[in-house]
């Protein structure tokens, strides 16, 4: 059970996490955001399937991993925004977001 | 009479521990951390299809080792507890360049030929190797399914050798350098650099890189000199990839490996961001979804390589009980030296025929 320091905050945004829309106030992280929304869980292990979440927040443990456009992050270091979408990281290939397997890698094509 | 080995890596200790299994005493002598370990660095392939394309008397003894393999997994790990998660579903070499696997294709013809004809491997065009890897990138022509490859976990293995080792009543002493090695007839004293000696009746020097300094005075050439190879790993992935290539292989805890550069600049083990950098291309190349992988690790690490590449054995001409053993290949072949070598080592009739790998050669 989290409780927020400051309740009032001024402004809060909402982002996506496994398509449910989640408010947060702006600045905080995506892992605080998740667990002051409940979420102590963020992901299964690769190997053993054990469940794992925020535990240093401070971007030592790499626990709190989750994915935004399909790259694997640590939601503790990782700020909140508006129509963020996060989701979890996938165990299996299916799983994947299919738009990863296509075209010439996901490579931003930088405007000259 | 002890058996002294000089060099406590994958091929040391799998000598070691088939001499245990039959019977023998032995003490391995393994170095210093800081030294150069193949056996901490390798790319953990149990690797046949295309080896020996000029020598099929090494596609051989590679295939009897690799056919040794499940029965040697299950004897270390009823030794060790440790499982080394061999695989051997088979490998694929992936292929950019038509012109490169024609040659390839070409290659691996001459040396089925040359083996009698028993050499399974199936040349896959880009539609038909996308059936058995989907993941495949649209610069991928096509590749060569073999299924006489796998792979285990190399890191694993040299620790369910130690243990093995030790569980079956095996020595191994660590951070003891050999500096010296006096000799005569079935009398060995191994000097160390702490200024301690340690004696033994027979020996065998599997000191990679280390016995270009060592190989002299048991009476051997050890031509051996180091071929550096980069490798990156990255976080652990959904399982994708059932097939080991040359240079992309997925282990079994979801991380991929991808290698394996080679760059001839002596004893140097440290990484470049060019090569790098150009280990990740190939890989995206090969699986463009690895393009949005982080990774978590590189290293660079130095292949023992012979003159010609294949491995060495070769009985001491000048002192009676002293052997030498090197490889580049020390995880394909571990078993056939835990299983095979022993007997090499001792000098019984049921020694394998290892004459087209002495050092007559140089």
């Amino acid at each position: 059970m989290f409780v927020s320091f400051e309740p009032d905050a001024a402004e809060t945004v909402v982002f996506e996490f496994e398509g449910q829309k989640i408010s947060a106030p702006r600045g905080a992280s995506v892992a605080a955001a998740l667990l002051a929304s409940g979420r102590p869980s963020l992901r299964a292990t690769p190997v053993s399937g054990a469940p794992r979440g925020p535990f240093c927040m401070m971007g030592a443990c790499f626990d709190c991993l989750v994915q935004i456009d399909g790259v694997t992050v640590q939601a503790c270091m990782t700020s909140v925004a508006d129509g963020l979408v996060v989701q979890q990281v996938p165990r299996t290939m299916s799983e994947t977001q299919s738009d990863h397997m296509n075209g010439d890698g996901g490579f931003v094509e930088h405007v000259k | 009479m002890t058996t002294l080995i000089i060099g406590g890596g994958v091929v040391g200790l799998s000598i070691a521990f088939g001499l245990l299994q039959q019977g023998k005493s032995v003490l391995v002598l393994d170095g210093g951390d800081g030294d150069f370990r193949a056996s901490r660095g390798n790319f953990g392939l149990v690797w046949i299809q295309g080896k020996g394309v000029d020598c099929p008397s090494y596609s051989t003894w590679s295939r009897r080792s690799a056919g040794l393999w499940p029965g040697y997994a299950n004897d270390l790990k009823a030794a060790s507890g440790i499982d080394v998660s061999l695989s051997q579903k088979g490998g694929v070499d992936y292929f950019t360049d038509e012109e490169e696997l024609a040659d390839k294709v070409s290659a691996l013809e001459g040396l089925r030929t040359a083996v009698g004809g028993d050499y399974p491997f199936e040349v896959l065009d880009h539609t038909g190797l996308k059936k058995l890897v989907p993941q495949i990138g649209p610069k991928v022509v096509g590749g060569l399914y073999s299924p006489m490859d796998g792979h285990v976990n190399p890191l694993q293995l040299l620790k369910a050798l130690t243990i093995g080792v030790k569980s079956l009543g095996g020595d191994i002493r660590t951070g003891a350098q050999v500096v010296e090695i006096k000799a005569a007839d079935h009398a060995f004293t191994a000097i160390l650099a702490s200024g301690d000696h340690v004696e033994g009746g027979s020996i065998v020097l599997s000191a990679g890189l280390g016995a270009a300094d060592l190989g002299e005075s048991l009476g051997f050439k050890a031509p051996v000199r180091p071929q550096q190879g980069q490798v990156l790993i990255t976080e652990k992935l959904p399982f994708f990839l059932e097939y080991p290539s040359g240079t992309l292989r997925q282990v079994n805890e979801g991380g991929v490996q991808v290698g394996a550069s080679k760059a001839e600049i002596g004893p140097d083990d440290r990484e470049d961001l060019e090569t790098l950098a150009g280990l990740a291309r190939h890989a995206v190349e090969v699986f463009p979804h690895l393009a949005k992988a982080k990774l978590v690790r590189s290293w660079a690490a130095l292949r023992v390589m012979s003159p010609d590449g294949l491995p060495i054995y070769q009985r001491s001409a000048k002192y009676e009980g002293a052997r030498f053993v090197t490889c580049h290949s020390g995880i394909t072949l571990a078993a056939a030296h835990a299983t095979l070598l022993p007997d090499w080592v001792m000098g019984t009739n049921q020694a394998p025929d290892l004459s087209d790998f002495s050092e007559a050669r140089f």
